[in-house]
């Protein structure tokens, strides 16, 4: 891509983004209010979220891979089981990643 | 804006400020992978800088910069950012009636519209912690997200392979946390075992960033019919977004 096909690319994609995030914002109050609605998009964010969980921690582009990231998030886990900071639980994945990797695992 | 902790803070808003501050610090740090991937994606410092700014959404971010870099199209790169961008929508139907702003207040807090500020912000008892915790959390994540891009992007390829550091299963385990209090219930158990099921199932078989999606969509099926007891043909667009 050249520079100008980039900028574009960038401008575009944030346009999008953003109105996106401000079309969210601006639906009316009673339609987001309704229970169904609320539980469905709070259901929908559980999924996201566990679907990105599960992507960050298998998925190399489209190849499912069992690496370091696997034990990092069992870490993760039971740090979060013994009610650790959010920080200490980040970390601590990180540490074990790093540590495991320094150890050959790939 | 967000209030600063002052010495005198009850326990339960210093726990959100507390909360808010180590979840912009392990997102922000984070941003370092995405300024060093997005130089070399092919992005000057300047387009990672920008883009961080002005997108402002981590995955949708990743996505762009990851097609880009494979020599994707334009329209490619772009779409797949504002496919995984829609999330974003979904929590601002969350967040809207809780933070009950308008005008320019309404334009930044939907800017400031994140997995992290709104899964900060949803996990709190009260309205008041949970506005506390989405400015203070969508603030310090923009501030230090954007910092540490700009240094991800300037350091490039001298950082080296950010998985030597950890970073990727940082992220896994950013997600874990955030999704941690949201599994009160035993449909969202369900709801999360099923993303996760669909989403290393297609993993393989669709292009990156759709399995995601479309765990979103079972999740809105489960909703509507979960919600058959509320029935209201008025809300049938709900499903749709």
């Amino acid at each position: 891509m050249s520079p100008t096909t980039i900028w574009i690319t960038v401008l575009a994609g944030s346009a999008v983004c953003l109105a996106l995030k401000l079309a969210g914002h601006v639906v009316p109050g009673s339609w987001a209010a309704h229970p169904r609605v609320a539980r469905t998009a709070a259901l929908v964010t559980v999924a996201l979220l566990a679907a990105l969980v599960a992507v960050q921690t298998v998925a190399s582009g489209r190849e499912l891979v069992v690496d370091a990231r696997l034990p990092a998030l069992g870490v993760a886990a039971v740090a979060l089981l013994l009610r650790a900071p959010f920080i200490v639980v980040v970390v601590l994945a990180a540490l074990t990643a790093a540590l495991l990797r320094a150890a050959g695992m790939p | 804006m967000p209030r600063s902790a002052r010495p005198t803070t009850p326990p339960d808003e210093r726990a959100v400020v507390r909360q808010a501050l180590s979840v912009s610090v392990a997102t922000g740090l984070y941003g370092i992978s995405l300024g060093a991937l997005a130089v070399v994606a092919g992005l000057s410092v300047w387009q990672a800088v920008v883009l961080s700014l002005l997108m402002f959404s981590g995955g949708s971010q990743f996505a762009l910069v990851g097609i880009v870099g494979t020599g994707g199209s334009a329209a490619s790169a772009i779409a797949t950012a504002g496919l995984l961008g829609i999330r974003n929508g979904f929590y601002g139907v969350q967040l809207s009636p809780l933070l009950a702003v308008r005008s320019w207040r309404r334009v930044l807090a939907a800017h400031l519209t994140i997995d992290e500020s709104t899964a900060v912000a949803t996990a709190q008892p009260t309205v008041r912690l949970a506005r506390v915790g989405f400015w203070l959390t969508g603030a310090g994540v923009f501030v230090l997200w954007n910092a540490f891009v700009l240094a991800g992007a300037l350091a490039g390829n001298a950082l080296g392979d950010p998985k030597r550091y950890g970073l990727d299963a940082a992220a896994s385990a950013a997600f874990l946390a955030l999704l941690w209090p949201r599994l009160r219930t035993a449909l969202a158990r369900y709801v999360a075992a099923g993303a996760v099921v669909v989403a290393v199932i297609l993993t393989p078989a669709v292009p990156s960033g759709v399995p995601v999606l479309v765990a979103a969509v079972l999740a809105v099926v489960v909703g509507w019919w979960s919600g058959r007891s509320h029935a209201n043909p008025a809300t049938a667009e709900g499903g749709s977004r």
